[in-house]
């Protein structure tokens, strides 16, 4: 309640201030959200010569936190780890207010690192379980994101996603130097690799739900199309080339279909392509723009953007030929549609007289929560396990990452390196 | 939570509100020079190509091109367009009827319109709207003369902006329509 009081007490001071909230101060304002649970995770004990390459108390910690249900406690606070599960003392971690702590040890065998851990309910006074993973040296800190999902599961009952990798577009330069890429990254942004360059724009990347593609609009032959990507074998091959644009590629649940925006017969309007055959049928008939379709997890139905009624809205059509429905009201306009992995609510981006910004709407009661108050928020993408969304907005012009807890309480920006970054996919687990 | 934490918190936000405010100005300031920097350049760069497609080179055709006449209505490449529309506005027809009637003029010449929108929007329903507006110049050319088998319709959406501060005049100037002749008789 204090939490709740002094949040919109600041909030309240930073709007007379500037009239708008920036991404850097968002992160600050939400701190601390009522209900988070308080978790210690100790710095992991090193088992061996010289430093290990990475903090992984540290990533866990921080990964916790970008997920808005884990209030991390500072490392400065915290009494000392115990040696190992026997020595759990749970009065001394309930003595700094944490209900769980989480604590381990890594040691390196050949060219692995054997990481330990243990998670402890503070308040049951119990080790919920024990864990050792085997982690190649070189990749320990995708070690600490599946420490990560292991506890987080542990925790909370659902699955973690912080295993899972983002894709996006990164775009240098102005002009004729201007070069954009398609990168892979880490969940936290860390690890990017580039898999593609171009002169020309690159758009709309999204995974295929195995995991190990991705497809995208690509502007090399100075026109957009659609091709598809093998992340681990770089294969490439286009899957899209008809007279006018080619856009908007989402893949159906079931990896056999995707689903696009095509404008070959004059007017955008969406279509749904065999992948196995490339048979195209035509899901929409209209004369307006009809784009940015996404699936919904059976597969059923499809939503996606229509200014038909004069302004962008979204719309829901049930396959293969229902009438499709109107579904936005709110804003003057709506675009862009996420569907949750469990398809009960959608993230979109309403347009309104503060600029862009990201919305959820719970398909059940239609109900509408604003999640972001940038001005630029674009291109919502949600966590596989639908705890999170990872979208584009901006610093001061710059384009950078973001990311917001399904319930719009906590705020981060992603690392990102020079330049700027845009239209991020994370990927299945 | 205590009363020193808050004040604690309240200045180190307005701190942060104070760092944040200061550079936007001077990054906007320095942008806007540069630009005025780079269309110096551009146009002084523009006259040499025209000084030289006037035939003062050695070789050259000595006949004029009337699409390098500055004083033509066929030197004017750019339309214009309003938030979120792709109605051609008038002022820009007169231009483009003069574009239809050199094409109609010049039959193996080729044009292509390229549509571009503002970042208010999201990036693929404005790809839609790119091609919405090119196609928009399309109509009122091929209604003037020019062939539909002259003219070229692509879209890059928001994508590849002239104008990068986030203000109305910025993003005015990215909500156009580019003519670009592939091949000019």
């Amino acid at each position: 309640m204090k939490h709740r009081t002094l949040q919109i007490w600041l909030l309240g001071i930073l709007l007379l201030a500037t009239g708008q909230v920036s991404a850097v101060l968002e992160v600050t304002v939400t701190e601390g959200v009522t209900g988070a649970i308080p978790v210690a995770v100790t710095q992991f004990a090193w088992d061996g010569s010289g430093q290990p390459s990475e903090d992984v108390g540290q990533i866990v910690g921080a990964n916790l936190t970008r997920s808005g249900l884990f209030d991390v406690l500072a490392r400065e606070r915290l009494p000392r780890a115990p040696d190992g599960p026997d020595s759990f003392l749970a009065e001394s971690w309930a003595a700094v207010g944490a209900e769980y702590l989480v604590s381990g040890r890594m040691r390196p065998e050949g060219g692995q690192v054997l990481v330990e851990f243990h998670v402890f309910d503070v308040l049951a006074n119990q080790r919920l379980g024990g864990f050792r993973i085997p982690v190649p040296a070189d990749m320990l800190r995708r070690g600490a994101h599946r420490v990560s999902d292991i506890v987080y599961e542990q925790i909370t009952g659902d699955k973690g996603a912080f295993s899972a990798r983002i894709a996006y577009v990164g775009v240098t330069g102005r002009g004729e130097e201007r070069r954009f890429s398609l990168e892979v990254a880490d969940s936290d942004g860390a690890n990017p690799r580039t898999l593609y360059r171009s002169s020309q724009p690159i758009m709309s990347p999204e995974w295929a739900p195995g995991g190990r593609e991705l497809v995208y609009v690509s502007f090399e032959n100075r026109r957009s199309e659609i091709f598809r990507h093998n992340v681990e074998t770089g294969a490439r091959s286009s899957l899209a080339s008809f007279s006018g644009i080619n856009s908007a590629p989402a893949w159906s649940p079931d990896g056999t279909r995707l689903a696009m925006a095509l404008s070959r017969d004059g007017t955008p309007n969406i279509y749904v392509m065999d992948v196995e055959t490339g048979a195209l049928s035509q899901i929409t008939r209209s004369n307006a723009i009809d784009t940015e379709p996404a699936w919904s997890p059976d597969g059923q139905t499809i939503y996606f953007t229509s200014d038909r009624a004069g302004s962008p809205q979204i719309y829901q059509m049930r396959l293969p030929d229902g009438a499709a429905q109107r579904l936005t009201f709110e804003g003057s306009s709506a675009g862009a549609a996420a569907v949750a992995p469990d398809g009960k609510s959608l993230v979109y981006v309403q347009g309104g007289q503060g600029g862009l910004r990201l919305a959820r709407m719970d398909l059940d009661n239609r109900r509408v929560t604003l999640l972001t108050s940038g001005r630029y928020d674009k291109s919502p993408s949600f966590a596989p396990n639908g705890s999170m969304i990872i979208y584009s907005t901006t610093d001061r012009g710059r384009g950078i990452l973001g990311s917001v807890s399904r319930d719009g309480r906590v705020h981060q920006r992603l690392a990102a390196r020079s330049g700027e970054v845009r239209e991020p996919a994370w990927s299945p687990l | 939570m205590n009363t020193t934490i808050r004040w604690a918190l309240v200045i180190l936000m307005a701190g942060l509100l104070a760092a944040c405010a200061q550079p936007k100005r001077d990054l906007t300031e320095a942008e806007r020079q540069a630009a005025e920097a780079a269309a110096e350049a551009a146009a002084a760069e523009q006259a040499r190509r025209e000084a030289e497609a006037r035939g003062l080179g050695p070789d050259r055709d000595l006949r004029a091109d009337p699409l390098d006449d500055p004083q033509s209505l066929l030197a004017e490449r750019l339309v214009y367009f309003d938030f979120d529309r792709d109605t051609v506005r008038p002022e820009f027809v007169p231009m483009l009827e003069a574009h239809a009637r050199y094409l109609s003029q010049n039959s193996g010449a080729r044009l292509r319109l390229e549509g571009h929108t503002d970042e208010r929007g999201t990036r693929e329903y404005n790809l839609a709207l790119g091609e919405r507006r090119a196609q928009a110049v399309r109509r009122i050319m091929t209604l003037n003369g020019a062939r539909d088998a002259q003219l070229d319709v692509i879209s890059y959406g928001e994508e590849m902006p002239v104008a990068f501060t986030q203000t109305e005049e910025s993003w005015a100037r990215n909500r156009r329509v580019e003519l670009v002749y592939e091949v000019r008789r």
